[in-house]
């Protein structure tokens, strides 16, 4: 098992944002986590990456805990994320927030950098050119040299992903990817995760995008409250009464 | 026509004169200060406009820095040249002891930590009477000699301070550039997503940390050198405030702001003790501050980004976000 969640619980003062959350991401499929807003989704993920600790419950990747590791420790393990509010590098062009994202892949100090010392200029041409690889994928190398703030909103999301991929991570934590995107936009991003998916990639998704949950989601774990109410694939998710109920209201049918 | 290229040669040849055309002590001496405290803030820079973590306590390395140097040559007949790596390396040092729980510290906590962290040693070099003299100081520190160069007159100082500046500037250059200059953008840009991005931001800040105090440290030992004296007064609170407003009326993260910054305080400082006692009969220190004050808030209202920004900025500037086309 790629990824293990077991009785997660993380309190906010007295409320339970989390409570006793489980769940289990195979290699190279796509797991969603669903729910109404503030139903504890970002906090898993927050929770996953390090940048929030677990009152109870343990988090295992690749059979180890991830406990007390920090964000960038979480990150060299193999687990990189995007943001539900983008967190680009405004100031950096498009090419070098990919660059900066494969930061693990480098070795270049501060002195060695500092020295401008042999063998930097080559570490970097090969970062950047991967980079530019990277880009082409997303259909962004035509901006590659333009400052990440003046990309459209549905392109800073896909440079995010790329930022997120770069250093090639085993899994990403996708935060609300098409949320802002249009439905063109919406599409190319499903075409885009299913693609990763066929390379070996394993994602987990917060989405309220049923469409796109439904089309690329192997599994599905529904949240409401910081609990989990159902799991399952899209097919039995979509015919759970309980998960209707508690998401989209008594009357509604599930996109 | 001048190309752009052969416009900065240019400007270093004519900077490089300029120690013929100036036959007065004094001009000379403020643009070594200014060389000096370039240097200072070169490192700050680093610190303040990539780290995003800012000190009030720097005068405390340029202090450490000196006062290395002035204890070491006069009381340990060190050689010159070892005193002065002493200098550098001694504060880097303490940057690294300090800097681990210091650098916890956020915002105004950390102004204050660091601020502390200066008033202890001004303190100290005031009270350690035995080793620093005390607020009388030390005296009799030889000229920098390195090889069979004496560095005995102000001139052969300014190209030594200059020289200087020149190799943090292209190092700093060479850092911005890099895999660890993203990274420091990455910190000042998104905490979490350098994080994310597998930086290590806390010890990258201690880094940063590490590299203003060995400059500060390198700025002071160059002082001690050149003045041949050393005492407490240079290296109080005051001073590390006046590093801080020269980074930023320079302008944070831009390549030329450290030095702007620098001129601009060193000169305005000069200029106002100069005209207020013209304009004002009589009038004492405290006018200096005040039309310090009101001069730096006009300019930062008008440039808020410093003097450093326009032109070529290690950041490119961030440009507002364009409305995603159908």
């Amino acid at each position: 098992m790629l990824l293990e969640v077991q009785g997660l619980t993380k309190h906010f003062g007295g409320v339970a944002a989390v409570r006793d959350v489980g769940f289990e991401v195979s290699e190279g499929t796509i797991f969603a986590l669903i729910g109404p807003n503030g139903a504890g989704k970002t906090t898993v993920f927050n929770l996953i990456t390090g940048i929030l600790r677990p009152d109870s419950g343990f988090i295992h990747f690749l059979g180890k805990p991830l406990d007390g590791l920090k964000p960038h420790q979480v990150s060299a393990a193999g687990i990189t994320r995007t943001f539900q509010n983008l967190q680009l590098f405004n100031g950096m062009t498009v090419l070098e927030n990919v660059m900066t994202g494969a930061y693990l892949n480098g070795k270049t100090g501060f002195v060695r950098s500092l020295l401008r010392m042999p063998g930097i200029n080559a570490e970097d041409k090969l970062i950047s050119k991967q980079a530019l690889t990277l880009l082409s994928e997303v259909g962004l190398e035509s901006v590659a040299d333009i400052p990440a703030a003046a990309l459209p909103f549905g392109q800073q999301r896909l440079l995010e992903i790329a930022r997120s991929l770069a250093s090639g991570p085993r899994l990403i934590l996708l935060d609300e990817p098409a949320a802002g995107l249009n439905s063109a936009e919406t599409k190319t991003l499903a075409i885009f995760l299913k693609k990763l998916k066929q390379n070996g990639l394993s994602m987990v998704l917060v989405e309220h995008d049923m469409e796109t949950v439904m089309e690329v989601a192997d599994r599905i774990l529904v949240l409401n409250f910081g609990e989990g109410i159902s799991e399952g694939t899209p097919a039995e998710i979509q015919a759970d009464p309980e998960v209707i109920r508690a998401y989209l209201g008594e009357d509604d049918q599930i996109a | 026509m001048w190309s752009k290229s052969l416009l900065w040669p240019a400007v270093i040849l004519l900077f490089l004169a300029l120690p013929f055309v100036i036959d007065s002590n004094y001009y000379l001496s403020i643009l070594i200060v200014i060389g000096l405290y370039t240097i200072i803030v070169q490192g700050l820079g680093i610190l303040m406009g990539y780290a995003g973590q800012v000190s009030f306590g720097h005068a405390g390395f340029f202090g450490l820095g000196g006062y290395t140097v002035a204890i070491l040559t006069t009381r340990f007949d060190w050689s010159p040249v070892f005193a002065l790596i002493a200098a550098v390396i001694l504060p880097g040092l303490i940057a690294a002891i300090i800097g681990r729980p210091t650098l916890k510290l956020r915002e105004l906590y950390l102004a204050l930590g660091t601020m502390g962290f200066g008033i202890l040693i001004h303190t100290l070099f005031n009270e350690g009477r035995e080793l620093t003299g005390g607020p009388s100081g030390i005296s009799g520190i030889p000229y920098l000699s390195i090889g069979g160069l004496s560095f005995d007159s102000d001139i052969k100082f300014f190209y030594l301070v200059w020289a200087v500046v020149l190799l943090v500037l292209i190092g700093i250059n060479n850092l911005i550039r890099s895999r660890v200059g993203r990274a420091l953008r990455a910190i000042s840009e998104s905490e979490h997503a350098a994080e994310t991005a597998g930086i290590d931001t806390g010890k990258l800040k201690l880094k940063a940390f590490i590299f203003s105090a060995l400059l500060a440290g390198l700025a002071g030992g160059l002082y001690a050198f050149y003045i041949t004296f050393i005492s407490p007064s240079p290296f109080g609170f005051h001073t590390s405030v006046q590093f801080v407003l020269m980074a930023v009326v320079g302008g944070l993260g831009t390549f030329l702001g450290p030095l702007l910054g620098a001129a601009l305080v060193v000169l305005l400082g000069e200029l106002l003790r100069w005209v207020i006692p013209l304009v004002i009969p009589g009038a004492g220190g405290e006018y200096e501050i005040i039309f310090f004050g009101l001069i730096l808030v006009f300019l930062m209202i008008f440039r808020p980004k410093g003097l450093g920004a326009f032109g070529k900025n290690l950041k490119p500037p961030a440009v507002k976000p364009s409305v995603a086309p159908e």
